[in-house]
């Protein structure tokens, strides 16, 4: 958790991207469709159900698979040298940059600063009465929570499991699921911010969502 | 002083009468721009705005000139009304809506089921009601179900007279109301559509029940069309006579719908105005060309612009017609030679002024013979529509064949089960009933003896005989398929990508193994992949028993829309099919039966007059041949858009066909595959007590575009599957392609009972 903060800030505001690898999922002869710098869009539509830009079409056994862009961002380090060539598999066509938006950045800090509780197996999430009446009282910042409070119950085949929670002591600062949402395994239920940083973290997201200009 | 003020307040209130007169001409043409109307529009404002500042004289003339203008344009627009004028009057604020009918038709009425905007659904209006009629000084009342749509006055709640899937549900729960109190029903269809919705109890299955209802609902229906958009006008459309305004449209998709469709615009771009304009003109959708089809009775003149809100005298003719067309119905069910003489009487009436007084007072109950008769009549009547408007190709020696082979099977059938299966099934009975109370008696005098005797010798415990069922013989479908037939899909060598590869991870598949041994359907997930309809043909059924009949039936081009002749041949040409429907005798593993298939290769799986045709003979076979119905759905994309409303009859027309076939005691079991929508769904094959669904399927009412254009919100991409279908309640249940068999064998031998057939 020794995290610094400003640094962690620095390096979001000079490089404020992921690079998202584009890799060949299986053999085949590639057709390229975009080129050096292009702007791609990722999945649309309320259910991500429209399809991204298309980048490029991968054909093997006379199957030409269509493949769309699952991020949006700008084409770049393309390849043109393996337009229309065989290739293998995971061979890297290109990276999409992504430029990362404000929520992007605060997730990502704080994904680094939070102590995560990740969800222990596939199930439906509730949270501890305690916890939710508590959070409808103050806000979930002030709700503090301690090694051994039973925080979560997993709901799985009518079956009812109190989570306690392990950990550092602190403030209760996000929930990543809403109530009763089938949560994968390993994915992010609740962040916890330890109590000597929680000012320091709020001061730093303040500053991020004015500052930052997108 | 005071004259002048009332002259004002006349001056005032005639300006008013011409912007609305104005407003209305913009209305019809659909743009101020033709003849300066617009302009027009503007003078009178100009002259409301500034009514205190110009001398009473000026404006009064300029107030007559306005009005011989607005006049004259009025008598130009009448002169020429085309279709989709009449569409735009129809569609207009000042057209009348069910509450003017209700004010000034009815002598008092109480809204049923709601009330404005506090009901389940303010697009559908319920209302007991009392109509009264003047017979020799003396007033007698009638009492009437009143159901129609509500366009309302501009009121977003009404949402412009489409219903919803519950508002349907309130019109056939009070239908049975009318039906328990045994009082006549007036419909008034006033719905461009139906709300397409898929929640509970969903859009195209709630008409579906509606029409199964209404087929034989035991009390005097008629109806009133001013908007029948399609299936949302089937919903309550089913009568025994069928009125319709002489400016109203009756039409089996939207003028807009049909030009997007035609013009094959993309979602989101403007329709060209020309296009509608000419698809409104090629769907025959007016009062003299649905009359002139047979898709509506009788119409009811209205003024040559169409009646508004404030037109009592039109009012008054409908009071008149509804009055008379409910005698007529009712007539009909009692003595011929009265209702003969009543109908020469009714036909020197026509095109007569609304006379003030009736002849006779008829009364509007029925006894329970005339309910029969009524049913019987509604029965006929959809029977024969569409007739006539779909090819027999057949010489009149295959013909006279054809009969004689019906009549044949038909008295046959009879024999068998009408007369001889009662008399065995009451024989059987009568022995049953003997066997088991003689045995119960003689169990009483021997069980003491016979547990005297146990008790002093006793026997050790035998375990009894394994009894098996003497089930049919299966085989595995593979052996069959690879015997018989491998679908011509398979013969390509290259690979598919499963389209649920990225959530499950599924491999590319080899073509000739997914068409092949894989019964097109990807081994890890289970995705079908679409199988042309003679895949099921081969083995669904026992080897060489499909026997197809009625292939002589074809469709046609009966309203001659344009460019059709040529997409029709095509079609025919590339299937070697006369209509998008195949009925045939076959066998499930020795059960046989009766199949109507819909397949899509032929002008999208859509139903015209000869499919219907089709069905309904395929019900009339299976209900001779006492034979459970399988509608097997390969694809259904909706009622044949150039069919117009031939197309559209052919929902009532199939499903009063159903609907005698299971009240005859037949077992119809429908199962969709790939995608079914519309109009089919929402009526024939929706009313089915036991409806399955392939997986991969889609089963709805409308396609994600068209919700998204009616409703204005998007759908998620699952919004139609079978799975959700199953989740609403609209099917019973979602089998496997590869099980196909074995589940349709199933569901017969467990839905059928032992005959296959419950009487």
């Amino acid at each position: 958790m020794d995290i610094n903060l400003n640094d962690l800030l620095r390096r979001y505001r000079s490089h404020p991207f992921e690079d998202y690898p584009v890799e060949t999922p299986h053999t085949g002869v590639v057709f390229l469709k975009v080129k050096e710098g292009q702007t791609v869009k990722g999945p649309g539509g309320e259910w991500l159900h429209r399809p991204g830009t298309l980048l490029y079409v991968i054909e093997r056994e006379r199957n030409a698979k269509r493949i769309t862009a699952l991020w949006s961002g700008q084409v770049s380090g393309i390849r043109l040298d393996i337009e229309g060539q065989f290739v293998e598999a995971g061979e890297l066509l290109f990276s999409i940059r992504h430029q990362l938006d404000k929520e992007e950045i605060i997730d990502r800090i704080l994904t680094q600063v939070l102590y995560i509780l990740p969800a222990p197996q596939r199930a439906r999430y509730f949270l501890a009465p305690e916890i939710s009446a508590k959070m409808e009282k103050q806000p979930k910042e002030g709700v503090s929570v301690e090694s051994g409070d039973e925080v979560l119950i997993m709901s799985l085949m009518k079956r009812d499991t109190v989570i306690s929670y392990e950990g550092v002591p602190g403030a209760l600062y996000k929930v990543y699921f809403k109530s009763g949402d089938t949560v994968e395994q390993g994915s992010p239920l609740l962040g916890i911010c330890p109590p000597d940083k929680l000012q320091y973290v709020q001061k730093v997201i303040r500053r991020i969502r004015t500052e930052w200009e997108k | 002083m005071r004259t002048d003020k009332v002259h004002m307040a006349d001056s005032g209130k005639l300006l008013s009468q011409l912007a609305d007169r104005i407003s209305y001409l913009i209305d019809i043409k659909g743009n101020s721009e033709w003849s300066n109307v617009g302009d027009l529009l503007g003078r009178v404002q100009g002259l409301r705005q500034s009514l205190f500042e110009i001398k009473e004289a000026d404006l009064f003339e300029e107030i007559d000139r306005i009005e011989d203008r607005v006049s004259f344009l009025e008598d130009r627009v009448a002169e020429k009304l085309g279709p989709a004028e009449i569409v735009n009057i129809v569609r207009s604020p000042q057209r009348f809506t069910l509450m003017d009918i209700l004010e000034n038709v009815y002598d008092s009425y109480t809204e049923l089921g709601g009330e404005g905007d506090c009901n389940i659904d303010p697009a559908i209006v319920v209302a007991r009601a009392t109509i009264s009629r003047r017979v020799k000084n003396k007033l007698y009342s009638h009492q009437v179900m009143v159901i129609g749509h509500e366009k309302g006055r501009g009121e977003e709640y009404r949402n412009g007279g489409c219903a919803r899937p519950w508002g349907n549900d309130k019109a056939l729960r009070y239908m049975r109301v009318a039906e328990t109190e045994g009082i006549p029903i007036h419909f008034y269809i006033f719905t461009p559509g139906s709300y397409p919705i898929e929640d509970y109890p969903g859009a195209a299955q709630q008409i579906a029940r509606n029409l199964y209802v209404m087929a034989k609902l035991k009390v005097p229906m008629v109806s009133f069309i001013s908007e029948g958009g399609s299936g949302g006008a089937e919903a309550i459309g089913v009568s025994g006579l069928r009125l319709m305004g002489s400016r109203s449209y009756y039409s089996v998709i939207s003028p807009e719908g049909a030009a997007a469709i035609e013009g094959k615009i993309r979602e989101g771009e403007k329709v060209p105005r020309e296009l509608v304009k000419h698809c409104a003109a090629q769907l025959k959708i007016t009062a003299e060309d649905n009359l002139k089809l047979g898709t509506v009775d009788r119409i009811i003149e209205e003024p040559p612009l169409g009646a508004r809100r404030d037109d009592f005298p039109f009012f008054h003719r409908l009071r008149y017609e509804m009055l008379r067309a409910t005698d007529e119905v009712v007539l009909k069910t009692k003595n011929f030679r009265a209702f003969r003489a009543y109908a020469l009487k009714r036909r020197e009436e026509e095109g007569k002024e609304v006379p003030e007084d009736f002849d006779l007072f008829i009364g509007w109950s029925l006894t329970d013979l005339e309910i029969e008769r009524l049913l019987e009549f509604r029965l006929k009547k959809y029977m024969e529509l569409g007739k006539g408007y779909f090819l027999e190709n057949r010489n009149i020696l295959t013909e006279g064949i054809r009969k004689t082979k019906i009549f044949a099977s038909k008295t046959y059938y009879d024999l068998r089960y009408g007369l001889l299966r009662p008399h065995h099934r009451n024989v059987q009975k009568v022995i049953e009933e003997v066997s088991s109370e003689g045995s119960v008696f003689l169990r009483k005098v021997t069980e003491p003896v016979r547990a005297a005797y146990d008790f002093v010798f006793p026997q050790p415990e035998r375990p009894g005989k394994i009894v098996r069922s003497e089930g049919p013989e299966r085989k595995s479908i593979f052996a069959e398929e690879w015997e018989s037939y491998v679908s011509p899909l398979a013969n390509e060598d290259c690979t598919v990508t499963c389209p649920n590869a990225s959530k499950y991870g599924c491999l590319d598949l080899w073509v000739p193994d997914l068409y092949g041994e894989f019964c097109g359907v990807c081994p890890n997930c289970g995705h079908h992949f679409p199988l042309e309809y003679q895949w099921y043909l081969e083995n669904l059924f026992d080897k060489n028993s499909v026997h197809e009949f009625n292939d002589h039936i074809a469709s046609c081009n009966p309203l001659g829309f344009q460019g059709y002749n040529v997409r029709l041949k095509k079609d025919i040409k590339r299937t070697g099919r006369n209509s998008s429907m195949i009925t045939f005798d076959a066998e499930v593993w020795g059960l046989r039966l009766v199949v109507a298939m819909l397949f899509s290769n032929f002008r999208g799986g859509t139903v015209g007059t000869a499919e219907g045709e089709k069905f309904v003979r395929a019900c009339d076979v299976a209900g001779t041949t006492r034979r459970p119905l399988l509608a097997y759905i390969h694809s259904t994309g909706g009622i044949r858009i150039h069919e117009g409303t031939l197309g559209v009859v052919q929902m009532p027309k199939c499903t009063l066909a159903v609907r005698e076939y299971n009240d005859n005691g037949g077992l119809y079991i429908v199962v969709y595959d790939n995608n079914s929508y519309a109009g089919p769904v929402a009526s024939f094959l929706g009313c089915s007590l036991y409806q399955f669904g392939m997986r991969s399927s889609r089963i709805g009412f409308a396609g994600p575009r068209v919700i998204r254009e009616t409703t204005g919100q998007d759908v998620p991409p699952d919004y139609h599957s079978a799975k959700n279908a199953l989740r609403r309640g609209h099917i019973q249940g979602i089998w496997d392609r590869r099980e196909f068999k074995k589940n349709l064998h199933d569901a017969l031998m467990t839905l059928g009972g032992p005959n296959l057939y419950y009487k």
